[in-house]
């Protein structure tokens, strides 16, 4: 019972780390571009980091190394997607659609 | 059925990385080669994370650890070049 959660997540981590890496190939520009890996990857490597947090769960004592990972990737991955679209904005990086026109 | 969805899984991320470096080198702008590098360690750490369950092994998390702290400090910093042209003022 405890495997078939432990491979339902790690399938879903999978599937998701897949779906994020198509958006970043795939997409168009490179404000559409951030979605991609900034959400769907690192909730793919959340899934796996619970997954691997169970399964050393059932081997010995629940070990809280993956709990540490997955903070740190929830606490980094917004602030350096923040980041690059601050530097891409900078270097006025091409997009598919205009700027917002000025008021003045 | 725990090492068919480990390898399955293992596929997938090898696959993504696969496509993280082919944008690395087609990507247009050097803000995508940032974004897609970003990416890359991001899919190390679920790749060492399967090799860890594969090998029922827990010494990995020290290296999924150091590569999580260590990319982050290099992606802030290369925007940071990128945005003031300097990385401590």
């Amino acid at each position: 019972m405890i495997e078939i959660i432990i491979s339902v997540f790690i399938i879903f981590g999978g599937i998701f780390t897949l779906i994020g890496s198509i958006g970043l190939a795939r997409r168009p520009d490179f404000y559409t571009r951030l979605h991609g890996p900034t959400k769907a990857t690192t909730l793919g490597v959340g899934g796996l980091l619970v997954a691997s947090m169970i399964y050393f769960g059932t081997q010995e004592t629940i070990s809280m190394h993956e709990l540490l990972v997955t903070m740190f990737l929830f606490m980094t991955a917004p602030v350096s997607c923040h980041l690059m679209a601050k530097a891409a904005l900078h270097l006025r990086v091409r997009s598919e659609v205009d700027l917002p026109k000025s008021d003045k | 059925m725990l090492a068919t969805a480990v390898l399955i899984a293992m596929v997938m991320v090898i696959l993504a990385l696969v496509l993280n470096i082919w944008r690395v080198i087609i990507g247009p702008d050097v803000t995508d080669r940032i974004l897609a590098l970003d990416t890359l360690y991001i899919n190390s750490i679920a790749l060492l994370v399967l090799l860890g369950i594969h090998m029922a092994s827990a010494h990995y998390f020290e290296a999924a650890l150091l590569i999580a702290m260590m990319g982050f400090i290099g992606t802030s910093a290369l925007c940071k070049y990128l945005l003031r042209g300097d990385i401590i003022e």
